[in-house]
């Protein structure tokens, strides 16, 4: 446990600016599970509550900033007082990063109100939403209790967060290709699972300051990366160039045919 | 006089106070060992034992009475001139212990200068104020090589564009900050390796302040420097590395880097982020 400074207005400031971090913290987090329930729900309502309250998100960011920027030119903090301001700041921007993030989804919402995923994909979902929460509320804790140990635990569970992005990328791929018809709706949750595995990531990068804080040090493991999206391809049984002149043919990715086959598997398609 | 420069350090750093000083392999200006100083009954210093690199800056910080001071001053044998004080371990200097009985004190003292935290110099012109020292070490062939060396003291000090034109003039006549860049052009006149400084800047305002920072960054270059501050932002600013005491023990020495952003001890944070110890 830190002593006190012998001059109290430090420690005061010291602790203003950390509450600050975690009531916007809590915030972000409170906008993520109210996105995920507006999805879940297909509460367009909620969804834009939602949206709204993301302002106030923003605004901390701002105030947080300043009152870094106050304590550096005030106090002259040194060592680990130096490293919680800096931290602060970064911590700021993750979370209002974070908050984004969730706005977005939530305005997914709104746009696929009146559509119905398949059970599996909103179960992964689901499951999914309910990780990157967690370990948002996670990192939370770790750095109101500056806990070095947790803030390394949750770096590394984020491989399951990729993990699960990965597996919902592939189980949406196959649904578009099985029915042209789902593209749509797939192609909105598909940006809503990337949407949560960035926030993973920038928990990820939270994780980092709160380490550094406590222990003055990097963490300085190589992170497994989970996410293997960027090596997934799913075989197509024709070319999208099919008169070779490195041009797409657009007539045969939208008059009728689905996408990347000479032939719709029941006939013409919808364009 | 030559110097047998013994670059052999047979003896690792020993370790004091679970403090392992670095041995700074061949670029150590002083290598000092077990050093334990007494005023009297009372013990000012325990076991230090801190290795000084050559053409870097050295900060010694700590609060009031931690013997930082008392320490600087074993460094050029200024603690002789105090009756009842009583120096022991071992100090190298380039290899050559300076507490031996073949080292001349004085001499010691052209090649380890010193300034202090009061300005102090001489009641004599400002010329006489750099000549003084060069001449009776008897370093100058003549008057025109006084000159010169006075000049290029003054040039080094940053103080001769100011007194150029009143070399005659009294030193106690001048602003103090020039009266301390008069007092570093003095140090260095005498072609000292090392400067020892103890709070130079804490008798004068922001801007004396700050030349004299910049003085210490280019002097680096070419000396050994070593300077006791209580100003936290000051060693974080001019030095390369620093050495925290605390009641007489060295408690932690480290680059200046990562001591002011990630100190090991709790006892350097405590005092270098204004903390209950």
């Amino acid at each position: 446990m830190a002593n006190s400074h012998i001059v109290k207005a430090f420690d005061r400031e010291l602790q203003e600016l950390e509450s600050h971090i975690i009531r916007m913290g809590h915030l972000a987090a409170d906008e993520l599970e109210n996105a995920l329930v507006a999805l879940r729900k297909r509460n367009a309502e909620l969804a834009e509550e939602t949206i709204l309250k993301d302002r106030e998100v923003d605004q901390l960011e701002h105030q947080i900033e300043e009152r870094a920027i106050q304590l550096i030119a005030r106090r002259q903090p040194l060592a680990n007082d130096l490293r919680a301001v800096v931290a602060a700041i970064k911590v700021a921007h993750e979370l209002e990063r974070i908050g984004d993030l969730a706005k977005n989804i939530a305005r997914r919402v709104i746009t696929l109100a009146q559509e119905k995923p398949p059970k599996p994909v909103k179960k992964n979902l689901k499951r999914m939403g309910k990780l990157v929460l967690a370990q948002l509320r996670g990192i939370l804790q770790a750095y109101e209790d500056k806990d070095a140990r947790l803030a390394m635990e949750i770096w590394r569970h984020d491989e399951e967060v990729d993990a699960a992005y990965s597996s919902l990328f592939r189980e949406l791929l196959t649904y578009m290709m099985e029915d042209p018809r789902t593209i749509g709706l797939c192609a909105h949750l598909l940006f809503g699972a990337r949407n949560l595995e960035r926030i993973g990531d920038h928990v990820t990068n939270i994780a980092e300051s709160v380490y550094y804080v406590a222990t003055g040090e990097r963490l300085d493991e190589h992170r497994p990366k989970g996410d293997a999206t960027s090596r997934i391809l799913p075989a197509y049984s024709g070319p999208l160039d099919e008169d070779d002149d490195d041009e797409d043919d657009f007539n045969v990715a939208i008059g009728g045919r689905g996408v990347g086959r000479k032939t719709s598997p029941e006939g013409e398609g919808e364009a | 006089m030559t110097m047998t420069k013994n670059r052999d350090i047979t003896r690792q750093a020993a370790t004091t106070n679970d403090v392992a000083s670095p041995v700074c392999g061949g670029e150590c200006k002083f290598i000092t060992r077990d050093v334990n100083v007494f005023y009297g009954e009372k013990q000012a210093i325990f076991d230090v034992s801190l290795d000084i690199p050559d053409r870097s800056v050295m900060a010694l910080i700590g609060p009031s009475g931690c013997g930082k001071s008392t320490y600087l001053r074993c460094l050029n044998r200024m603690n002789d001139l105090i009756d009842i004080c009583r120096v022991e371990g071992t100090f190298l200097l380039d290899g050559e212990d300076i507490y031996s009985g073949a080292i001349d004190p004085v001499l010691l003292r052209a090649r380890v200068g010193m300034v202090f935290q009061k300005p102090n110099p001489f009641p004599k012109s400002i010329y006489e104020n750099v000549a003084y020292g060069p001449r009776i070490h008897g370093l100058a062939k003549n008057k025109a090589d006084l000159d010169e060396i006075v000049e290029t003291s003054l040039r080094k000090a940053a103080l001769w564009e100011e007194v150029k034109d009143r070399l005659d003039a009294p030193g106690t006549g001048l602003s103090g900050g020039q009266q301390q860049r008069l007092c570093i052009a003095r140090a260095i006149a005498t072609r000292p390796e090392v400067i020892l400084m103890d709070e130079p800047a804490s008798a004068l305002d922001p801007i004396a302040t700050a030349r004299i920072e910049e003085l210490i960054d280019e002097l680096k270059e070419n000396y050994c420097i070593v300077i006791v501050t209580h100003s936290m932002q000051q060693a974080a600013r001019v030095s390369d590395r620093t050495a925290f005491f605390h009641l007489g023990r060295l408690i932690e020495e480290g680059p200046t880097e990562q001591i002011f952003t990630a100190p090991r001890e709790k006892q350097t944070q405590d005092y270098i982020t204004g903390r209950y110890g």
